[in-house]
């Protein structure tokens, strides 16, 4: 018994791929708690930078700065009265917003935190990231459907047609990066995601900068895609509230709509993710063949600690400037305590075998963090895209670009 | 005949155009509680799928009959009435009923009140055309605009806070002139906020004029003609945007403009875009009023020798500024007592709001939300 | 151009002009021809308003107007009318489109009725009002008791 724990251990493989199902079962909650709790972090992140650049300051109340909000709204949606639409059908409605969510976190399974640190490594992984991702589409569809009123019928109708559209320019985009991978000695590429990390280590270049500019094409029509795909602004016209269909999720409240959005949020993460591993290095350090050698190693491997010891002195700055009245109080001691878990992590990352094991990790999270707060700016600052221009651009603009740089990819890569 | 039924929706006429599957009409209905809508404006909607084949708008929500309040309160009393019309600009509404109970009176409010006029209504149209950028612009999709405008905004309401005490429905002049004397730091504090505001006004257009979503969605969108817009008694940005270089602070001025230089922009095409263009010129036109009137308001009386009781002499007189909205008249009806017969309010949202059916038809839902923003109607003002 | 209309029409027309604005005053029988003429000779090519005032001890009630502007003249002119209760006038929304709403505002607040108007109802008040507000007759704080009894389910407004 113990054998089957420890053996584990030593071996350098993903669980999955060693068979141990007690590790992955370990590593699924793990990656489920930190899924969520990136989502939690992600609303917080989204209402105050978006507030920021909006000349206004955010939640500030619920904790300091508002960062209890989260749980507050959390709080409420579930304490919320489950309205059911008389004429709806339930078993339908009910599984809607579970099919969102399931397709969305189904997709962890093979995302690569590290070169052992995913819950497995299938050898068609990004093709399984991509074919369960669309299973979203269909939780939409069924929400839009079982509301059983012609608005979110139109709007579930719009949203699945919009992600079905963006799908095809993603896929095309994610097949340039996997030509990529085989640009090497043996000519042979990989699907697994660990393998295109690790073909990008090999070829000492991350794919986006490959023979430039037409890895960074296909990485700009994925994002641009997967900003579509998610339903997020600019390309938002499903669920925005100003036009006259409120969108597929209008019928739902309380759980099932936080359901909906914990999806959503989960979604783009995934994305992000697809779109660190294929392009920008997965979990491999900037700068490996430039930068190299002993001390640019060290000197990178103290950036998860001067991380978080940034954050624990703009938060410590925060209770500085926290005003001194009695109403705050709570508010400053927690704010201090918050600054104060955050330079413990930031210590404790200090340690030489700790930042061995987080590096990879650190890396990987920081760059999704990245296309996270550039979610959150084009949320900001785009208008609208009307639905028959964002079909256009997702089949007349992206399609072929995307199409372009993959024959490019090609013809360049025989060269 | 035959030539104007063209500007009449489909609707009102009862037509139905001669599909072979009628049941592909829908129709649906933007009701009186919307976001997108600026007030209680209801429209009804006859698609085609997605396209627009007519709408009929149905207003009279805010309907508070002012007109009949008019010839119950005397002259002076009516005053305040005046700025609920068009909540947005109030002090515009204020000084085209001013001006027009002083041409009855045939009286002139001395140069300095002129100026005083001038400079608070140029701060007024600033804010209203920066309030409708922001509400315009959310209703595209673009949410920060919104703040950006309402910050910019404050100085201004809180100049007019200063001067009169009141923000919203500020009651800024009075029949001869103005009541209030400029407050001390008046003309300093006009020309910091003009200083402050001119690079305000360039990051709003760094935000929207060239990014390609704004452009796609107000290109060619609520595309109206220069002689349909005549026809159909549009004035204002609109009606400049479309062509027609016509501003009533120039073809027939009122106050000090004819001493001002300023330039009316004007648009070509008639579409959102030009309207969105046109307007933002305007602002910065109005900086350039507002500069030039400061430096030259002279000293002097700034009411004019009107009696404490004010009794118009029998007749009528129609009397119109430029709003900014469009032109605003005032026809009033006097019969000699201390109350006027009639006044009659002409609004200038009420006929803009009579293209809608013609700007949006053939267009996609979508639209139909940037074709009101467009128009910047005030439901107050179409309503009275 | 007035010296021209008063030779043609004579005595059915009145040309005054008060504090520097001009207003003809004109019969009722030659309202749709000096509109038109106004329109398409004189260039008078945008409606600015159509509006109505009453007069109840006179025998012609209502006055209506209609105040018009020439682009090229840069001009602007009133036209009125005198009509008795019950009489109705000939739409000008063949000569100007803009004249639809302001025409329904006559209608709405006055009960005048214009002939040929492609769809005259009640626009500023609900469909279904009694009365016509803007009339002296109508007191300031009356309202159709009846409409807002059905409607909002109230007793009245007040």
């Amino acid at each position: 018994m113990l054998d089957y724990i420890t053996s584990y251990l030593h071996s350098d493989l993903t669980p999955g791929q060693a068979g141990n199902m007690l590790w992955a079962t370990v590593y699924i909650l793990i990656v489920f708690a930190g899924i969520s709790l990136a989502v939690v972090a992600m609303n917080w992140l989204e209402r105050k930078a978006l507030a920021h650049m909006q000349v206004r300051l955010g939640p500030m109340r619920v904790g300091p700065h508002g960062l209890l909000q989260p749980i507050a709204d959390a709080v409420k949606l579930l304490i919320k009265e489950d309205i059911i639409p008389s004429e709806a059908d339930k078993l339908v409605f009910w599984i809607a917003p579970l099919m969102v969510v399931t397709a969305a976190f189904t997709t962890y399974i093979v995302v690569p935190f590290g070169p052992t640190h995913a819950i497995t490594d299938m050898n068609i992984g990004i093709l399984f990231m991509l074919g369960v991702s669309s299973l979203g589409v269909l939780g939409i569809v069924m929400a839009g459907w079982a509301s059983n009123s012609h608005y979110p019928l139109i709007g579930g109708l719009r949203s699945s047609a919009q992600m079905v559209s963006y799908e095809v320019a993603m896929g095309l985009a994610v097949v340039s990066a996997v030509l990529m991978t085989s640009m090497n000695a043996t000519g042979i590429g990989t699907l697994s995601m660990i393998g295109i990390v690790n073909a990008q280590k090999d070829q000492g270049i991350w794919f986006a900068f490959k023979y430039f500019p037409l890895g960074f094409i296909a990485l700009a029509v994925f994002g641009v895609a997967m900003v579509a795909e998610t339903n997020r602004a600019p390309f938002d016209l499903p669920e925005a509230e100003s036009e006259l269909t409120a969108g597929f999720h209008t019928e739902y409240s309380g759980l099932r709509w936080s359901l909906f959005m914990l999806g959503e949020y989960a979604a783009m993460i995934a994305v992000s993710s697809v779109a660190v591993t294929l392009w920008l290095g997965g979990w491999l350090r900037p700068f490996p063949n430039w930068l190299s050698g002993q001390p640019w190693d060290l000197i990178f491997s103290l950036f998860p600690a001067a991380t978080f010891l940034v954050l624990a002195a703009i938060a410590a700055l925060g209770v500085l400037r926290m005003p001194k009245h009695a109403y705050f109080r709570v508010q400053t001691i927690g704010l201090a305590g918050f600054a104060g878990v955050l330079g413990l992590i930031g210590l404790v990352l200090l340690i030489p075998p700790v930042r061995d094991r987080v590096e990879d990790i650190y890396w990987f999270v920081i760059k999704v963090a990245a296309f996270m707060y550039l979610y959150i700016w084009y949320r900001a600052t785009f208008p609208r895209y009307r639905f028959d221009q964002l079909m256009k651009v997702g089949w007349k603009v992206l399609l072929p670009v995307a199409l372009g740089a993959l024959i490019a990819t090609a013809v360049v890569g025989v060269l | 005949m035959s030539d104007a039924t063209k500007y009449i929706s489909h609707l009102e006429l009862g037509e139905r155009d001669e599909t072979f599957l009628d049941s592909n009409e829908l129709i649906i209905n933007m009701g009186p509680q919307h976001p997108a809508t600026h007030g209680v404006l209801r429209v009804i909607l006859k698609l085609d799928g997605e396209k627009v084949l007519g709408t009929e708008c149905v207003i009279g929500y805010l309907h508070r009959g002012v007109e009949k309040i008019a010839e119950n309160r005397t002259y002076a009393m009516f005053n305040p009435y005046v700025d609920r019309m068009d909540y947005v600009a109030a002090v515009s509404n204020g000084l085209g009923y001013c001006e027009a109970v002083e041409k009855l009176l045939n009286v002139e409010a001395p140069p300095r009140a002129k100026y005083i006029r001038v400079i608070l209504a140029e701060l007024n149209r600033i804010a209203s055309h920066q309030l409708w950028l922001g509400t315009h612009a959310l209703d595209i999709g673009a949410m920060t605009p919104l703040f950006y405008t309402f910050r910019d905004r404050e100085e201004i309401l809180k100049i007019f806070e200063k001067y009169c005490g009141a923000r919203l429905t500020t009651h800024a002049f009075r029949i001869g002139g103005c009541q209030y004397e400029t407050y001390e730091g008046f003309e300093r504090d006009v020309i910091k906020f003009v200083d402050f505001v001119t690079p305000k006004i360039d990051e709003y257009e760094e935000l929207l004029t060239t990014n390609r979503i704004w452009v796609e969605r107000t290109k060619d969108v609520g595309l109206i003609s220069g002689k349909d817009c005549i026809a159909l008694g549009v004035t204002g940005p609109v009606l400049r945007a479309s062509g027609v270089k016509w501003d009533i602070r120039k073809a027939q001025p009122y106050a000090v403009y004819s001493e001002m230089d300023f330039e009316i922009p004007v648009g070509q095409n008639g579409d959102t875009y030009d309207r969105y263009l046109v307007r933002m010129a305007e602002m910065r036109q109005s900086l350039r009023i507002i500069r030039q009137a400061v430096g030259k308001i002279p000293e002097g009386p700034i009411m004019a020798k009107v009696p404490k009781v004010l009794k118009p002499p029998v007749g009528e007189i129609y009397h119109s500024i430029e709003a900014p909205k469009g032109e605003l008249g005032y026809f009033i009806v006097s019969d000699g007592s201390t109350q006027p017969y009639r006044v009659r309010v002409r609004p200038p949202s009420f006929v803009n709001l009579q293209a809608l059916d013609l700007m949006v038809r053939g267009a996609l839902v979508a639209d139909v939300i940037a074709v009101i923003g467009t128009l910047d109607i005030v439901l107050g003002e179409v309503d009275r | 151009m007035v010296a021209k209309l008063k030779g043609q029409y004579g005595s059915g027309l009145e040309a005054l002009s008060y504090l520097g604005q001009n207003y003809l005053v004109a019969d009722r029988s030659l309202i749709p021809e000096i509109l038109q003429i106004l329109r398409d000779e004189e260039q008078f090519d945008y409606c600015v308003d159509v509006t109505a005032v009453h007069y109840p001890e006179r025998p012609k009630q209502f006055e209506v107007f209609w105040i018009l502007y020439s682009f090229e003249r840069n001009e602007r002119i009133r036209v009125k009318t005198g009509i008795s209760d019950g009489e109705s006038l000939p739409s000008s929304v063949g000569l100007w489109p803009t004249a639809n709403w302001l025409e329904r505002e006559v209608f709405d607040m006055f009960g005048i009725k214009f002939d040929g108007h492609p769809d005259l109802k009640r626009i500023l008040l609900p469909d279904g009002w009694k009365g016509y507000p803007l009339r002296k007759d109508y007191g300031i704080i009356q309202q159709d008791n009846e409409w807002v009894q059905i409607n909002l389910g109230i007793e009245s407004g007040q």
